[in-house]
């Protein structure tokens, strides 16, 4: 299992747009990805799942891969994140 | 007269169709053969993908692409595997199809309309949008047929679903009126796009009428009228027309140059609150953004904004408008807007207190950040940077210093940016008024800002119904102020320009251009009307009328005398 912290910087927060690009780029990879937010974990291959976690702007997270390829999918999930979600 | 909120502007007049949903009724039987339900669901899933993969291509055809988004959305959800995997599951416990649908859409409709945030409300009235559609496959039950409505009908619905407003034909619905939804559902949104005038939010509509009622629709005011008396009925048409008439006339100035009546270009921008809005200026034709308040950075969050995130912020906002001018106004806290995690002291006259630039030469590890993201911006695109609420000459020169400590640092870590960034400041109190031939010599730009100008040279608090009377930039005083300021930047050679309501208001407009100023930075929705105003004034006509208003002594009078000259 790898992990990261990474701050949410678009302004928009988890909502639809920027949940769906970041599930829809892991669902390829093999590795099991969560977000873990305010001790809770996510789904991250879920764009309900990430909605539902509330993850506003400026708010820190915690990626986790878990899998074959999950350095692969961490390094991905994290400069997504990085990059404002395509915001 | 029943009342809503007024969603999409516009006088719609025509005659009532109900849209009554169907009782989604279903009977709870225990299933023995779970895979032939788990087909059976699968199937209704792929039939609800096709159709709304096939509405979401038309309304991006006839519509727009922002409109189409809302049912890619859709698609989007129904293929997360949190919803047919756990819908399956539920299959598995013997469920039928239809209660595994209710029960996780269900739980997800719970789970986004308990949070606190208006974005995630809605996607919950997306999930039950999805479940509806979804639980309308699998028993087979068609709708009323929307497509097929008469020319002139209006629509009366409990809430209006994307899927029913992809079906709507522009030409044959005269408006629309729902029992739910607010300004920002996603029937209003697609109201507005289609330019059909709408009321919603009215409480127990489907029951005030029936079918082939006749009704009006007031979109711009929030009334609706059903089987309404003559008089009313010929007051409401002329308006009809008269609102046509304005749009049309509106729809010519898309495109063009800021122009007045003889010939001279100015600038017309727009004030916006977060990077989003630049697109809407982009949308709505505005040259540029005149005020970017960088509030919204600060105010919707639970700490400091980082540099990386206001320059993300910033950065955005800049390649939205593609070249084109943004103003940036630093920080202007204090007086009406907290921010928690500053722990602000209350103050007896906030005011008049600590506050905006003086709170952020105070603070000067906290400004540094934010001058230093803007300027790293400043790489992107054409970006000023304006300081709001300065009073004197030392506000200027110390920020300016700030700036150019930034630009040796950024030089040194070889980040790039505009050399030549521009700092302007904001005059909006008495005291940077009487002191604008000072200050146009340290700054770049001026920006008249007529709220607070005008409560400042007024001594008086808007909020205050008491006193409100007194608030108008209408005042003799407020107008020599602003005739001053932009007098000052004249004769000093650098642009002025005004960001406060003043400059979209039509009795205004003429005085400003005779006074000289050169920009005009509105809400982006007013940029057609204040562009159709300039064009109906030649400097000369607006030379003669402020001649007059400022040799007048009243606000009554000055208000009266340009009522009567408007360019209607």
């Amino acid at each position: 299992m790898v992990s990261e912290k990474v701050t949410v910087v678009n302004a928009e927060g988890m909502h639809m747009r920027p949940a769906s690009l970041l599930s829809q780029t892991l669902t390829p990879f093999t590795a099991d990805v969560k977000v873990v937010f305010n001790g809770t974990e996510f789904d991250a291959k879920s764009v309900m799942m990430l909605m539902s976690a509330c993850i506003k702007c400026g708010a820190e997270i915690e990626i986790k891969a878990d899998g074959p390829d999950e350095k692969e999918a961490l390094a991905k999930a994290v400069d997504l994140v990085k990059s404002g979600l395509g915001d | 007269m029943p009342q809503g909120i007024a969603a999409s502007r516009g006088i719609g007049i025509g005659s009532v169709c109900r849209i009554i949903e169907h009782e989604l009724k279903f009977e709870n039987k225990k299933i023995e053969d779970t895979a032939a339900e788990k087909n059976r669901l699968q199937e209704a899933v792929e039939k609800f993908k096709a159709e709304t993969t096939e509405m979401a291509e038309d309304i991006r055809q006839r519509i727009g692409k922002k409109e189409a988004e809302i049912l890619e959305g859709h698609l989007v959800m129904i293929s997360d595997p949190a919803m047919v995997g756990e819908m399956d599951k539920m299959i598995d416990n013997k469920q039928c199809a239809e209660a595994a649908v209710t029960a996780v859409c269900d739980m997800f409709i719970n789970m986004f309309s308990s949070m606190d945030d208006e974005m995630m409300k809605q996607r919950a009235s997306d999930i039950s949008d999805i479940k509806t559609s979804l639980l309308k496959i699998l028993l087979n039950i068609h709708d009323i047929e929307i497509s097929k409505v008469a020319p002139g009908t209006v629509l009366v619905a409990k809430d209006l679903t994307p899927s029913m407003t992809s079906q709507i034909v522009k030409e044959n619905v005269a408006g629309i009126i729902t029992e739910i939804g607010g300004k920002t559902s996603h029937s209003a949104i697609l109201a507005r796009a289609l330019e059909i005038p709408a009321v919603l939010s009215v409480p127990d509509a489907l029951n005030l009428v029936k079918d082939n009622d006749t009704a009006i629709v007031d979109g711009t005011e929030g009334e609706i009228f059903i089987n309404p008396a003559g008089d009313v009925l010929s007051t409401y048409i002329r308006k009809r027309e008269d609102f046509i008439r304005k749009q049309e006339e509106l729809k010519k100035f898309l495109g063009k140059e800021t122009l007045t009546a003889d010939g001279k270009k100015l600038d017309l921008f727009c004030n916006i609150g977060t990077p989003k809005d630049a697109k809407k200026a982009v949308e709505c034709d505005g040259e540029g953004i005149g005020l970017f308040r960088s509030e919204f950075l600060f105010m919707n969050n639970s700490h400091l904004p980082s540099e990386e995130e206001q320059f993300n912020a910033y950065k955005e906002a800049v390649e939205t408008m593609g070249g084109k001018t943004v103003i940036v106004r630093t920080l202007d806290i204090g007086g009406d807007k907290d921010i928690p995690y500053l722990n602000l002291t209350k103050e007896d006259n906030p005011f008049l207190g600590y506050r905006a630039v003086r709170y952020c030469l105070d603070n000067a590890d906290m400004f540094k950040t934010q001058l230093r993201s803007i300027i790293r911006a400043s790489a992107f695109g054409k970006i000023k940077i304006m300081l709001p609420l300065v009073t004197c000459v030392d506000e200027v020169r110390q920020a300016k210093a700030l700036v150019e400590d930034i630009k040796k640092d950024l030089e040194n870590e070889g980040i790039p940016f505009d050399k030549n960034i521009e700092v302007g400041c904001m005059i909006e109190t008495a005291s940077a008024s009487l002191i604008a031939d000072l200050l146009a010599k340290e700054a770049a730009f001026f920006s008249i800002g007529t709220n607070d100008l005008t409560q400042y040279t007024m001594s008086v608090d808007r909020g205050n119904p008491k006193v409100a009377y007194l608030y108008s930039a209408f005042q003799p005083s407020v107008l020599r102020s602003i005739r001053h300021i932009i007098q000052c930047a004249n004769e000093a050679g650098i642009p002025v320009g005004m960001c406060g309501e003043a400059a979209a208001d039509p009795l205004m407009i003429p005085l400003l251009m005779s006074f000289g100023l050169d920009e005009y930075s509105v809400n982006p929705v007013l940029v057609l009307t204040a562009r159709c105003i300039i064009s109906k004034w030649t400097k000369e006509e607006a030379d003669k009328l402020a001649d007059k208003v400022m040799a007048m002594d009243t606000e009554k009078e000055i208000v009266e005398a340009l009522k009567k000259a408007a360019k209607d």
